[in-house]
């Protein structure tokens, strides 16, 4: 999911000064629901959003395999351990589909990972929080893929034809993820008292973060607009936010826990809930990178990177050896 | 060739089994740290073929040995000196080509063994061994190509891939013991062809360390154990 | 030499009698590679019996700008349907 835009509003000088007319008959197809494709003409600015979002979106998808993978090794169950390895590789996938998209807007996927390494690039803020207990697997999975797949499910009918595609591939694959951190939830709030304790803590933890992943509100946003008319955002944060309370209450009725917050309530009149107030300092706080685990996720990532370096120039310099090789 | 195990079937089940259980956990490691996202997922497929394996095995050693323990209970709830994986598998990760040289020796050997296996006449492990060989004739050809790349690379990664050689050099005799000594000259021939590829030497021969499989393990297994049981042990009689 | 990874497209033939299909790319140093990172990646849930992997920067597509002048000429073209002719309704198998 991940692909809530943190940068400052774009600069419109870039978009004054491309051809009128073809400016006109992009925005005409884009508000008739036509795909727009790698080589067509775009607005500067449409793609440099698209870049971003996307990136962001890739990275969320990478860093988001490390509070994962915090746990693999301690999986309780080779059923589970399976499991959560099949769903983190899923999310390497995810990013490698999204990577391959943003190429296609001409950058390369060193650019974009030199970009989130040196701090430049964001990622969902969510994967900032600790997986402290076996349960936050079960939470992730439940409450932060449930809050990603509102997101994607509204992405496949973007307009950029290479993310929409990466986005039905997506949420394809992203079905069992959720249904399976719920699942493990669900064994241990019918589990011990020790097991139910802990699935709650988790829920309590992870409520507020994944509000928090739909993004700051509608009326603090102001990049929504032009995204939606770009048809790059479908559905405004708030709608999102909102359609993941209204369906996730219920489901932790069914598991018999209760979410940490004391003004939620059904409104009859609105046919929603009401929710207590988001800590929008805490989220703010986690963009610029003050989560707990910010600097060790990004280490890792910068780890995997730099210390691998070498592989990557070995199968390079390998296979220039053997092209050069062949051609003699 | 052709055989006659006098390896207990539940012997060999605890065996292979463990000898899966063990490595998919190394390749566990991996996930999240790999060199490009590609290998990550590849390390991934590879240990999920294993994790698997090992399903597979330790629910038959448990059957047969019939005292209700399945495979989760084989798994998380034997000690060190019960587990009876071969002492290549439990070696630490090291760098990407200790753990590349580490792959290919053992998926090379387990290619070989799986073959005979394959021949059994204990159907469940027959059929066992029938559906893992496809997993592992990629394991086999993937690492290979990783070792001729590193190998015939750059010199940093020629160097590295030979420390990864040397580390895992000495755990080899151990998969050659018992009547699996016969094994050795098919497998010596397989490394070779790669090796040479590569532009290396297979190795002169060192002093075997050997013992995983009575139960004698190197220093690392128990780390891994702790980490990998930690939770069921925590919780004893809990499901996950 | 370049310290980019090159990219390949990806096609996939989800079945026998079906064409490949293109699904995406991925990066590898050499042909072999792409093969096996198409593996991985693009066919987990047995989504292909065979694959094809093409350099990127060897695809030559047209080009947007002159799509117009390729395909607008066949719109009009509509005596290439056949529900462009009037066959009486008891005239079978035509």
């Amino acid at each position: 999911m991940y692909t809530v835009d943190y940068s400052k509003p774009q600069d419109a000088r870039a978009a004054q000064v491309e051809d009128a007319d073809r400016l006109a008959a992009f925005d005409a197809r884009v508000a008739a629901d036509d795909f727009i494709e790698p080589k067509d003409w775009m607005p500067e600015a449409y793609r440099k959003t698209l870049i971003r979002q996307i990136s962001q979106h890739a990275h969320s998808e990478v860093v988001g395999m490390l509070p994962e993978g915090n746990w693999l090794t301690r999986a309780p169950s080779l059923r589970r351990k399976a499991i959560l390895l099949a769903k983190i590789q899923d999310e390497g996938g995810h990013g490698l589909y999204l990577y391959s998209a943003a190429e296609t807007l001409g950058v390369t996927r060193e650019e974009l990972i030199e970009a989130l390494h040196s701090g430049r690039a964001k990622y969902s803020t969510i994967f900032n929080y600790p997986t402290l207990t076996w349960a936050d697997i079960g939470a992730i999975g439940w409450l932060v893929d449930g809050a990603a797949i509102m997101n994607q499910v509204a992405l496949q009918r973007t307009s950029y034809g290479p993310y929409a595609r990466a986005m039905v591939r997506i949420c394809k694959e992203e079905s069992f993820h959720q249904r399976q951190g719920y699942e493990a939830l669900m064994v241990l709030a019918n589990g011990t008292h020790a097991q139910r304790r802990m699935a709650q803590d988790a829920l309590n933890r992870w409520w507020w973060p994944s509000l928090m992943m739909f993004g700051p509100p509608d009326d603090n946003s102001p990049n929504s607009a032009q995204s939606i008319r770009w048809r790059i955002k479908r559905e405004t944060n708030d709608e999102l936010r909102q359609r993941f309370i209204d369906a996730t209450v219920p489901q932790a009725e069914a598991l018999g826990l209760s979410i940490p917050d004391p003004a939620l309530k059904w409104n009859e009149a609105t046919q929603h809930y009401d929710c207590g107030q988001i800590d929008w300092e805490e989220f703010y706080a986690v963009v610029r990178g003050e989560g707990a685990t910010a600097k060790d996720r990004i280490q890792a990532r910068i780890d995997a990177w730099e210390k691998n370096a070498w592989v990557r120039e070995a199968a390079l310099a390998h296979a220039a050896k053997r092209s050069t090789k062949q051609a003699a | 060739m052709s055989q006659t195990f006098t390896l207990s079937p539940a012997e060999l089940a605890l065996r292979l089994g463990d000898d899966a259980l063990i490595l998919s956990h190394r390749l566990c490691e991996w996930c999240g740290h790999a060199p490009t996202l590609e290998v990550d997922l590849a390390l991934s497929n590879i240990g999920l073929d294993l994790l698997g394996q090992a399903q597979f095995f330790l629910n038959y050693a448990g059957e047969m040995e019939n005292a209700g323990r399945d495979a989760d209970a084989l798994a998380y709830h034997r000690d060190e000196h019960e587990f009876k994986n071969c002492l290549l598998t439990e070696q630490p990760n090291g760098d990407f080509a200790r753990s590349i040289v580490r792959q290919f020796f053992f998926s090379a050997w387990q290619q070989l063994r799986f073959h005979e296996l394959a021949k059994s006449g204990d159907a469940t492990m027959a059929a066992i061994a029938t559906k893992a060989l496809k997993e592992i004739a990629y394991h086999v050809q993937f690492a290979a190509e990783w070792v001729v790349r590193l190998g015939d690379g750059t010199e940093e990664s020629k160097c590295r891939v030979a420390d990864g050689i040397s580390w895992s050099w000495r755990f080899v005799d151990e998969l050659f013991t018992g009547e699996d000594a016969a094994l050795r000259p098919a497998w010596e021939a397989r490394v070779r062809a790669t090796l040479n590829e590569a532009g290396l030497d297979l190795p002169a021969p060192v002093r075997g360390i050997t013992g995983g499989r009575e139960g004698r393990h190197s220093e690392y297994l128990g780390h891994l154990l702790a980490e990998m049981q930690y939770v069921q042990r925590c919780h004893p009689n809990a499901q996950w | 030499m370049s310290n980019v990874t090159p990219i390949w497209e990806v096609f996939v033939r989800a079945k026998n009698g079906l064409s490949h299909r293109h699904v995406g790319s991925v990066h590898a140093a050499d042909a072999r590679g792409a093969v096996e990172a198409a593996r991985d990646v693009y066919t987990r849930r047995a989504e292909g019996v065979s694959l094809w992997v093409v350099p990127s920067s060897t695809i030559i597509a047209s080009d947007p700008g002159e799509a117009a002048a390729l395909f607008a000429p066949a719109e009009d073209k509509i005596y290439r349907h056949p529900t462009f002719y009037v066959v009486p309704d008891n005239v079978k198998h035509i």
